[in-house]
């Protein structure tokens, strides 16, 4: 009898951890930065190099803040969400445009649309290292006092917006 | 045989270059260098160091070890550095608390319970092994009786 059971249990085992790991995302690192205050940053403006944009400068309202690039794929697929998502929700979305040539950026904003409130320039990918990134494009949401409180790596699709940003923007709006 | 010896060769030499080399004037500074991108993680590629890999990221890190290590920062600051942006996922060698516990123990565990099926295997073996000589040993007097039986038949 034991003969019998005695591999089952191990099939059992290695069956419930292939199983685990079939549903595991080796991409999805955890954040360290959930509920910390946004890394500071003080940098020039896409559109007008000549003024920068801080987080102080955000405070008191909820936004999300999407690294993106032209040379980057999914952000390509990413994009008419974002452009869908600002237009029907009214969010305040600030763009960190990683590692991009400014001609390249600029001249994607204007053939695929603008989703941003302002886009932010960061060259040489410093910004990205204050904030982990790792994967563009990826998407922080800020709380009014300034704490990231959601961080999706990857393009954000039709059914995260439903699904998690739009709850996750109401409840934080109705935060004091 | 010298043209297989010339190919080996060059495995070694292009595999002992890092991707791209930056030079400290303090040799401690350079050696902490060297060990901190053998030790971090390039988040991209998951699987190499920012030491080997070539993916952007991994080359903006080095930058800013290299930085770091300019402006006199210790070993720890660096990595506290990393941790504090990219979680213990960005170190080979993940300390030792509650979460990363089973990483650090399964292969202790793993080790002992392969030594337990060494034994076991090799316990039963030899319980075999001893059977195996019994049989044997009737075979041969089984073998005795047939050769006495026929001595018998050929002489009368």
């Amino acid at each position: 009898m034991l003969k019998y059971i005695i591999p089952l249990l191990l099939f059992i085992i290695l069956a419930v951890f292939l199983g685990l790991g079939l549903n595991l995302k080796p991409n999805d690192i955890p954040s360290p930065f959930i509920n910390k205050p946004a890394p500071h940053f003080s940098a020039p403006k896409l559109n007008a190099p000549e003024e920068k944009l801080t987080p102080a400068d955000l405070k008191g309202q909820v936004w999300l803040f999407n690294v993106w690039a032209s040379w980057c794929v999914s952000c390509r697929a990413e994009h008419p969400i974002l452009n869908q998502f600002a237009k029907q929700y009214a969010v305040v979305i600030i763009g960190l445009n990683y590692k991009d040539e400014p001609e390249d950026a600029k001249t994607w904003l204007k053939t695929l649309g603008n989703p941003y409130n302002v886009s932010i320039m960061d060259q040489d990918g410093r910004i990205g290292i204050d904030y982990g990134v790792y994967g563009v494009p990826e998407t922080f949401v800020i709380d009014k006092k300034g704490l990231i409180r959601y961080k999706h790596t990857g393009p954000v699709s039709v059914a995260d917006v439903q699904n998690i940003f739009l709850p996750l923007i109401a409840k934080l709006e109705a935060e004091s | 045989m010298k043209p297989l010896l010339l190919v080996f060769l060059l495995m070694i030499s292009i595999s002992s270059h890092a991707v791209d080399s930056r030079q400290l004037s303090d040799p401690k500074q350079q050696e902490s260098y060297e060990t901190l991108t053998k030790e971090l993680r390039c988040l991209v590629c998951q699987n190499q160091t920012i030491a080997d890999s070539n993916a952007e990221l991994a080359g903006d890190l080095r930058r800013q070890v290299y930085e770091m290590l300019e402006q006199g920062k210790s070993e720890q600051d660096i990595i506290r550095f990393m941790t504090d942006r990219y979680g213990d996922f960005v170190l080979y060698k993940p300390p030792f608390e509650g979460k990363t516990s089973l990483l650090w123990i399964a292969p202790v565990v793993f080790l002992f319970m392969g030594l337990m099926m060494v034994f076991f295997v090799i316990r039963r073996k030899r319980a075999n092994a001893k059977v195996h000589v019994d049989a044997l040993e009737i075979n041969t007097e089984k073998q005795k009786k047939v050769r006495s039986l026929l001595e018998k038949g050929e002489l009368s």
